[in-house]
């Protein structure tokens, strides 16, 4: 096997000069007007309002009509899933109500539409002997679908429940209302599936608490643009309001008040919530850093700092050379990997910050018995070492932030590494997939970084893979997150803040590499937003101009 | 402002005490505090506590502005949190009601530029007064008043003995809505009022129309709205709904100053009054586009005076502001006919003249029904002859430092109102209200003079990426 390594490495030097000398692009400059902005022309995109665009689309001129009280979403002839499944079921309701459910239709379309011009049935079928309807969606999940329209049913066809959820979305898009209020749809073949498996949305619960509510009404916005992975950063130093069952103390000291928890119903609620929409729950206990609030829960579990020969008061990240740390972590761990049912948990291991640790005599002693000398990253690696032996032992993947690859922690082979800090990140990505870790891309979509202007062509406008490495490094990157980090967001602000500017992200996560047209994107991404708002969804606008239906209650 | 220092020196000491007390978040900071630190509070029940007029007052029972505040503030104070169960222990002292003595009987106006809005608030268990000149004075009086009361641990709520003396540093503070570049559901202005009242805020500039769409429904010119809005029917303001926030604004003590602005900003105007907009050219004919209003016609100043008449009896201010902005003069120059005109009149190639001409005339069509103006910076800057009592608006952010232009206004003799610093539509990362809240208004070579003819400022939100999803979070 070792001339076809060779072999192989010879290809990925040249395919990564190729790649290098293609896809250099200049920073884009940042818009510097004022009310003056030229404005982008407003069209029509030959997709209508589809987002994110699928992999293979054809729409026909012929139109066919629904008419809301014949219409039908129902399991089509040999679907191995029926009735039984209650997440097709949801689904069915779901989207009958978001294509019909927001005008009063009740008086019209009673009467026979001409023959060959209606619709009467979505048929849904699952080809896949086990259609995972009751299984929670993980990393392999398969989200293809097949969609054709035609008179007088329309079939959806997947493999798994999967994708059948993302393909009634996307029919759900296909259908518009004319001036007279009748729903059309147009002949239509689509094919679909996604380019990249992990495509994520990040929320921020310790900074500001973010009520049950916010975070629900995101997973609809989400299922809307067909993300899949909710990563919920649920503590931080700030707050902790995950309520635990073995350590209850932690969000009944941690947590800003006894109103801002996580009730372990509420944990259990949101799970659900996303089962249904297609969508992973993966948690994020981020240590040794951030993790002031863990303290107040939790005695000796932080380092106390020392200022000179005595201690100051304050307090560092977890105290990593006490037995009762890993004890600590043994039961926490134990208890999140059974109430997260993701076969991911996201460890963090960002942004350690050592002098807390170095003012610390017991923590120098500890150093100088274990030979890590004066360097830090060595005591940091010991602590993430053993966290993920921990986590390991319960059976669970990890998901950890880039510093613990920079920093060379022994990981094993398929941990997943976050790449987020912001310049050279290309290069970063490059390393960690040369060294045959699976990547997940965040660094280029922090979506709290609000700027003035359209910045969502700037989040489009990313190439997720446009770094040096072979094609098999680029396997390596399974996906993207858009973070939207708490520091300057609750629920006040949450949902215009993060749609549609996360709906880029979402389209360039799941559609081809080559959809890149900004114009066709602004013309798509408009009318998706419009959609979103008639859903519920109080995304913010792109630009200057209206909705038929502006938001409701807000 | 030299009699400023005193109190200003008293405020910075009062702010160090209220900093100790519970009660320390009134704002925005009255000019005088004083609290007592000795535990002089009462408490409060809101289920029994009431608002009232004082026997000296020269309003009382069936005064709107007043009887709807009382409402409004109890409101307030009754939604603040869950009730506590109805507490029947003797617990004193005990404050029961506040009394608001206002001097002069007016009570039905439009608050104007005028207007006074200083209060004096005492609050104790004995008595709690608000005594104010004017009925907006007491508003604001009674604003700082439901700041003052706080709640303890228990959810027992409080308030503390402290005498207030307050008036406001500039008589216009003035926050710009943009209805045009997106559509507000009137609810959304009726909201923003309210958290103005809250604010102290007391000018709503209604940027109404622009190039995107028109959505104010005239009376005299219905088409305006019919082909100008988005939607004829749904995103558009009726007369009512002009009342509505005209009457909401003012039982808050706020007045609304509307702004067409022309003859630029206009395109929407287009679609509504054929011939209003400038032909522009491609060489000699036609390019099928339009640009500014078209200044040569006289069909233009019967449009604007039938139009401005009715905008007159519509919005009750004294004061109108006409735009004047960014004018561009490209589709001017290409017009065969206005190049005539221009040298008919000898303006040259000095097409600044012709926008000054176009100005002019539309000035005499608002003195001529009695009320003032409020214009963009560059009917000044470029030389337009305006009347003594205009208002300079200054915005321009990227054209030299905007305290020259301040500067320079005031020099002329003219009031200026300050927005360019206060964009509040330009976002950015992180607590940018630190930025705003750094300006110092007055901090411009001038004379004391000069800075008096500063009457204050205006927090602009423009709406090219603003609309109901976004607009509270964004201001507030």
């Amino acid at each position: 096997m070792e001339p076809a390594r060779l072999f192989l490495g010879f290809l990925c030097a040249s395919a990564a000069l190729a790649a290098s000398s293609l896809h250099q692009r200049p920073p884009q400059p940042e818009p510097l007007l004022l009310q003056e902005e030229e404005e982008p022309e407003l069209g029509e995109s030959p997709s209508g309002s589809l987002w994110p665009l699928p992999r293979s689309l054809r729409i026909l001129p012929s139109q066919l009509r629904l008419a809301p009280a014949r219409f039908q979403l129902v399991h089509g002839p040999g679907s191995t899933a029926g009735p039984s499944c209650a997440l097709l079921q949801d689904a069915f309701r779901r989207y009958y109500e978001h294509i019909f459910g927001y005008s009063k239709w009740q008086n019209r379309g009673q009467r026979r539409l001409p023959a060959g011009t209606e619709l009467l049935q979505l048929q849904v079928i699952i080809g896949s002997k086990d259609s995972e309807c009751d299984n929670y969606p993980n990393i392999t999940s398969d989200e293809a679908y097949q969609l054709s329209v035609t008179e007088p049913v329309a079939v959806l066809k997947a493999e798994k429940v999967w994708g059948a959820l993302r393909g009634l979305e996307t029919f759900s898009q296909l259908v518009y209302e004319d001036d007279y209020g009748s729903f059309l749809i147009n002949e239509s073949e689509i094919t679909d599936y996604p380019r990249f498996a992990h495509r994520g949305i990040l929320l921020d619960t310790s900074r500001h608490f973010l009520p049950l509510k916010s975070i629900l009404t995101n997973l609809d916005a989400m299922a809307f643009n067909k993300f899949n992975v909710l990563h919920w950063h649920i503590v931080d130093d700030h707050s902790f309001p995950y309520q635990s069952v073995t350590f209850p103390e932690l969000s009944g000291k941690g947590s800003y008040t006894y109103d801002h928890i996580y009730t372990p119903t509420d944990v259990r609620l949101v799970i659900d919530y996303a089962r249904l929409r297609g969508i992973r729950v993966i948690p994020e206990f981020d240590s040794p850093g951030h993790t002031q609030s863990w303290g107040k829960g939790k005695k000796d579990l932080l380092t106390p700092c020392f200022n000179g020969e005595h201690q100051s008061g304050s307090y560092g990240p977890v105290n990593p050379i006490l037995n009762t740390t890993y004890n600590f972590m043994t039961d926490l761990f134990k208890e999140i990997s059974g109430v997260f049912p993701d076969a991911y948990i996201h460890l963090g291991g960002d942004e350690v910050d050592f002098t807390c640790w170095k003012s610390n005599p017991d923590v120098t002693e500890f150093m100088k018995q274990q030979g890590f000398g004066i360097d830090y990253a060595k005591l940091e690696s010991y602590y993430i070492q053993k966290i993920l032996d921990i986590v390991s032992s319960a059976n669970k993947g990890y998901i950890v932030w880039q510093e613990v690859f920079d920093k060379g922690a022994k990981i094993k082979s398929d941990t997943i590494v976050e790449v987020w800090i912001g310049n050279l990140y290309t290069a970063e990505l490059s390393r960690v997939t040369r060294a045959g870790f699976t990547a997940i891309l965040a660094a280029p979509w922090y979506l709290d970084y609000i700027s003035y202007g359209q910045d969502w062509k700037k989040y489009y406008s990313v190439e997720p893979l446009n770094f040096i490495g072979c094609e098999k490094q680029k396997k390596l990157v399974i996906g993207g997150e858009a973070c939207l980090w708490g520091e300057f967001v609750d629920a006040t602000n949450l949902t215009p803040r993060l749609w549609p500017r996360a709906s880029a992200v979402g389209e360039r996560l799941w559609s081809s590499e080559n959809v890149t047209n900004i114009r066709d994107a602004y013309n798509r991404l408009v009318k998706h937003r419009c959609r979103m708002l008639r859903r519920g969804i109080a995304a913010e606008p792109l630009f200057v101009g209206y909705c038929d239906h502006e938001a409701r209650g807000l | 402002w030299s009699h400023m220092t005193g109190a200003g020196a008293m405020a910075a000491l009062a702010l160090l005490l209220v900093g100790l007390v519970p009660a320390g978040a009134v704002w925005p900071q009255p000019q005088l505090v004083r609290e007592s630190l000795g535990g002089g509070r009462c408490r409060l029940s809101p289920d029994r506590f009431r608002f009232g007029y004082a026997r000296s007052s020269a309003v009382g029972p069936g005064c709107a502005v007043l009887d709807q505040a009382f409402l409004r503030y109890w409101r307030l104070l009754r939604d603040a949190g869950p009730r506590a169960p109805e507490d029947t222990r003797p617990w004193k002292p005990l404050c029961t009601e506040l009394l608001v003595s206002v001097a002069t009987p007016h009570c039905d106006g439009f608050p104007d530029m005028d207007s006074v809005e200083s209060y004096k608030l005492s609050t104790s268990e004995d008595l709690s007064l608000l005594s104010s000149e004017s009925v907006w004075g007491a508003l604001r009086g009674l604003e700082t008043f439901s700041q003052l009361v706080w709640r303890d641990e228990d959810g027992t709520f409080y308030l503390n003995k402290t005498d207030i003396v307050d008036f406001p540093r500039f008589a216009h503070r003035g926050l710009l809505l943009d209805t045009s570049r997106h559509y507000l559901p009137v609810r959304a202005i009726l909201e923003t009022l309210d958290v103005m009242a809250y604010n102290k805020f007391n000018v709503f500039h209604w940027h109404i129309v622009d190039d995107p769409s028109f959505p104010y429904e005239s009376a005299a010119f219905p088409e305006l709205s019919q082909k100008g809005a988005y939607n004829p029917v749904t995103h558009v303001y009726t007369l009512n709904d002009v009342k509505l926030v005209i009457e909401y604004a003012r039982l808050r003590g706020i007045r609304v100053i509307s702004e067409f602005d022309t003859p630029g900003h206009t395109l929407s105007w287009g679609p509504g009054a054929p011939g209003l907009l400038t032909p522009c050219y491609a060489g000699s004919i036609p390019s099928g586009a339009h640009g500014p209003v078209n200044p040569i016609l006289n069909t233009t100043y019967q449009f604007m005076t039938e139009l401005f008449k009715e905008i007159s009896t519509v919005f009750p201010d004294f004061y109108l502001h006409l735009g004047g902005d960014e004018v561009d003069f490209s589709c001017w120059r290409s017009n065969p006919e206005i190049q005539a005109f221009m040298q008919r009149m000898g303006f040259g190639q000095d097409y600044a003249k012709l926008e000054s001409f176009y100005i002019q005339r539309l000035l005499d069509i608002i003195s001529s029904y009695g009320k003032g103006y409020v214009v963009w910076q560059e009917v000044f800057d470029n030389g337009v002859k305006v009347k003594p009592d205009t208002i300079i608006h200054v915005w321009r952010e990227n054209a030299g430092p905007y305290q020259q232009e301040v500067a320079r206004v005031t020099e002329a003799g003219y009031r200026a109102l300050l927005s360019a610093p206060w964009y509040l539509n330009r976002i950015s990362y992180g607590q940018d209200w630190q930025t705003a809240y750094q300006v110092e208004p007055l901090e411009f070579e001038g004379s004391p003079e000069q800075k008096e003819l500063v009457i204050g400022g205006e927090a602009c939100m423009w709406g090219e990426y603003v609309d109901v999803t976004n607009l509270t979070p964004r201001l507030w």
